[in-house]
C-alpha cells in the first residue's frame, strides 16, 4: 500500500480495527518493551486475508461508496499522469467554459488524441467549481466541439466518465440540456475516428452517455453506471429513499452486471480496496488499456469503425 | 387571460385533481368531463369533435396513439408495423410490484405491448413512417422495446425514403429495464443519425410530457421540432430541480412556450393546425410522395 490512507468507509470498520491494533502494537514493539514482530506479522496477514474477503464480496451499495470516494483518482489527475502531455482547451465558443468537463490535446508516446472527461472535486471548494461533476449544455457543447476536432485531424477520442449525471437545474434546462445530450450522442455514432471510454467512476444516466457512446467502454472494478441514481430510482418507485441500496442491487450497476449486460467490454482490476489506495497503479493499468485498444482500433478503417459503433449500439436490447 | 395566469391556474388545478379525473375521459358513459385547467364543464362529445382541446381555455388533453391517427392523418391510411415486440423482464426488476406485473397491468389498461406504436401512414395524400407513443403504458417510458421500435421505422424510412415524423410522450427511460433502456437513446440517436446521412426529413412533435432519456434522444434531434401548447417538456422533471435548487419555479417553466421563448422548438402548434403544419414541412423538406 502507498501512503494513501483515506478515511475508512462503514464497511471498511472491521479492518481499520486490525490495523489500529497492528499500529499500537507497533508502537509498542519500538518502545522495546516485547518482541512482538511474530504477533505483528501474524495480525498483518490476517488483515490482509480480511481486506480481500471484504473487497471480493461489496454490495452494490458499497461499491458506490468507492465509486463516489473524494479521494478516487479523477479525470485531469488521470489525463496529466497517463499522458505524455495533455493541453487542456476551453469553452463551447457558444456561452462559457464547463468546469464539470475538461478535455483537450494529448500525446502518449507516439501516439495523439483527444481526450474528454467529467471533472469531479476532491473536496468541498473544488466540487462547487465543478459543480460535483454535474455539466450544464455547455459542457456538453465542448465536449461536441473537442469531438469535431478530433474528426477533423483524424485523432482518436478517450473519454472518462465521471458524473451523478447532467446538472438538474433551471438555466441548464433553459440552454437546452436535453439537446446537447441529444447531439452528442447522435454525433458520436458518426465519428470516423476511434472512441474509448472508461467509467472511472460514476456513471450517471444521459449525463455519462453524453460523452461516451465507444467503440470500447471499459469499466474500472468498483465503477458503476446505471440509467438513474439508486436514490432517484428508490424515491421515484418506493417513494423511499432510503431503499436506495436495494435500487442498487435491482438495477445491475456494478462493473460485472455492465460487461454480463454486455454493455462494457472489460473490467481494470482497481488496487486493493480501490483506486484511491493507488491512484498511480490505476493510472498505469488504464493506460496500457489505452494504449493496447489504440493500437488495434487504428489499423481499422474509419468507416468500418464507424460501421462497428453503429452495430453495437444498434443491437443493445432485450426483448420478445 | 395572460399565458402565465393560465399556466398558473391550469397547475393548480392539474395538482389539485390529477389522480382520477383523465381516466374517466376514457368511459363512455361520462358524458361531460371537467377541463383540468380552467375546470370548465364540457361535453365529451364536443371536445372528441375539439381534438380533446378545452373551447374554453384550449388546453390541450393527452392523446391516445389511435386519437393521434385520427385527428391529424388520412382515415384508414395507417398501417401497423412490428407490432408482435414484446417487452421482457430480463433484470427480475422489482420495486413495489414486479416488473413483470406492471407489464401485464399496463398491457391489460392499453391494449398494446408496450409503449410506441409505429407504422406508415398518410397525410394530407403524402406518405410518411410514423411513430407514435402511449403515455398510458408505464408513462410512455422508453425501454428495449420502445427504443427498438423507433430505430426500425426510421431504418424503414431510410429504405422507403418516407419523411418520419414522431409524436413524443414519454417520462423518459424505462428505470425497470436498468442501462439497457439508457442505451437506447443511444440506439435511436444512432438510426436517426443514418437518416440525417441519407437526407429524410424527420419531424418530431413534443407531446405532454417529453422528458429524461426521450427528449434527450430522439425527442431533440428532429429537423424540425414541433410541440403542442402546455407541454412539458424538459431533461430533468421539475420535482428534480425543484429538490436540486431548492427554489419554486417560474410559472409556464418547461411549457412548450418557454422552449419556443428559449429557441429549443421550432413552433408551438395548436392541435387544429397539427395536421396541415406537418404536412406543410413534408411539401417543403421533401419526400414523401
Amino acid at each position: 500500500m502507498s501512503e494513501h490512507r483515506p478515511k475508512p468507509m462503514a464497511f471498511e470498520a472491521p479492518i481499520a480495527d486490525l490495523e489500529e491494533k497492528i499500529e499500537s502494537l507497533k508502537a509498542l514493539s519500538e518502545q522495546g518493551e516485547m518482541n512482538l514482530t511474530d504477533e505483528i506479522a501474524n495480525i498483518e496477514s490476517r488483515a490482509h486475508e480480511l481486506k480481500k474477503d471484504i473487497y471480493s464480496n461489496l454490495s452494490p451499495a458499497d461499491i458506490i461508496q468507492i465509486a463516489r470516494h473524494p479521494d478516487r483518482p479523477n479525470s485531469l489527475f488521470l489525463a496529466n499522469t497517463i499522458f505524455d502531455q495533455f493541453l487542456e482547451l476551453h469553452g463551447d465558443r457558444l456561452y462559457k467554459d464547463d468546469p464539470s468537463i475538461v478535455s483537450g490535446v494529448a500525446t502518449m508516446g507516439k501516439q495523439r488524441l483527444v481526450f474528454i472527461g467529467h471533472q469531479k472535486g476532491s473536496n468541498t471548494k473544488e466540487n462547487l467549481y465543478r459543480n460535483f461533476g454535474m455539466p450544464h449544455p455547455e459542457g456538453y457543447r465542448k465536449a461536441l466541439r473537442m469531438m469535431r476536432l478530433a474528426d477533423k485531424f483524424s485523432l482518436p477520442i478517450v473519454s472518462f466518465i465521471d458524473t451523478p449525471g447532467a446538472y438538474p437545474g433551471l438555466e441548464a434546462e433553459q440552454r437546452g440540456q436535453a439537446e446537447a445530450i441529444a447531439t452528442n450522442l447522435k454525433y458520436m455514432v458518426t465519428v470516423s475516428v476511434p472512441i474509448v471510454s472508461f467509467v472511472i467512476g460514476e456513471g450517471g444516466s444521459g449525463g455519462a452517455l453524453g460523452i461516451g457512446v465507444a467503440n470500447r467502454l471499459y469499466m474500472l472494478q468498483h465503477a458503476v453506471y446505471s440509467v438513474i441514481s439508486p436514490e432517484g430510482c428508490a424515491s421515484i418507485l418506493f417513494k423511499d429513499a432510503s431503499k436506495a441500496p436495494f435500487a442498487a442491487e435491482n438495477l445491475k450497476i456494478t462493473a460485472k452486471d455492465i460487461v454480463e449486460l454486455g454493455i462494457a467490454d472489460g473490467i481494470l482490476d482497481e488496487p486493493l480496496g480501490g483506486a484511491h489506495y493507488d491512484p498511480e497503479v490505476m493510472a498505469q493499468t488504464i493506460k496500457a488499456t489505452i494504449e493496447r485498444d489504440l493500437n488495434a482500433l487504428g489499423k481499422q478503417s474509419p468507416e468500418s469503425l464507424k460501421a462497428e459503433r453503429y452495430t453495437k449500439f444498434r443491437q443493445f436490447g432485450a426483448f420478445e | 387571460m395572460s399565458i402565465l395566469g393560465w399556466f398558473a391556474k391550469r397547475d393548480r388545478i392539474v395538482s389539485r385533481k390529477k389522480a382520477g379525473e383523465q381516466s374517466r375521459l376514457n368511459i363512455p358513459s361520462d358524458l361531460w368531463v371537467k377541463c383540468f385547467s380552467c375546470d370548465a364543464t364540457l361535453y365529451l362529445k364536443e371536445l372528441e369533435h375539439n381534438h380533446k382541446v378545452c373551447s374554453e381555455c384550449q388546453y390541450h388533453f393527452r392523446l391516445s396513439p389511435e386519437e393521434r391517427l385520427a385527428y391529424f392523418f388520412d382515415p384508414e391510411s395507417f398501417v401497423e408495423h412490428y407490432d408482435d415486440i414484446k417487452p421482457t423482464d430480463f433484470l427480475n426488476f422489482t420495486d413495489t410490484h414486479s416488473y413483470e406485473s406492471r407489464i401485464v397491468a399496463s398491457q391489460k389498461k392499453t391494449q398494446r405491448a408496450d409503449a410506441a406504436v409505429v407504422g406508415t401512414a398518410k397525410i394530407e395524400g403524402l406518405s410518411v413512417n410514423v411513430g407514435l407513443m402511449d403515455f398510458a403504458f408505464m408513462g410512455g417510458s422508453m425501454g428495449c422495446v420502445v427504443g427498438e421500435k423507433i430505430a426500425l421505422i426510421t431504418e424503414m424510412a431510410i429504405e422507403n425514403k418516407h419523411p418520419l415524423v414522431v409524436f413524443t410522450s414519454s417520462g423518459g427511460a424505462r428505470m425497470q429495464e436498468g442501462i439497457m433502456s439508457l442505451m437506447q437513446m443511444a440506439k435511436t440517436s444512432g438510426a436517426l443519425a443514418k437518416l440525417s446521412e441519407a437526407c429524410i426529413p424527420y419531424i418530431c412533435v413534443l407531446c405532454d410530457p417529453t422528458t429524461g432519456g426521450t427528449s434527450a434522444s430522439f425527442g431533440m434531434l428532429g429537423d424540425v421540432t414541433l410541440a403542442e401548447p402546455g407541454a412539458l417538456i424538459s431533461f430533468a422533471g421539475p420535482r428534480v430541480i425543484e429538490q436540486t435548487i431548492r427554489q419554486k419555479l417560474p410559472p409556464g417553466f418547461q411549457r412548450a412556450e418557454f422552449l419556443l421563448e428559449n429557441g429549443m422548438v421550432d413552433r408551438v402548434v395548436h392541435r387544429k393546425e397539427m395536421r396541415s403544419t406537418v404536412a406543410g414541412l413534408v411539401r417543403v423538406l421533401g419526400g414523401g410522395q
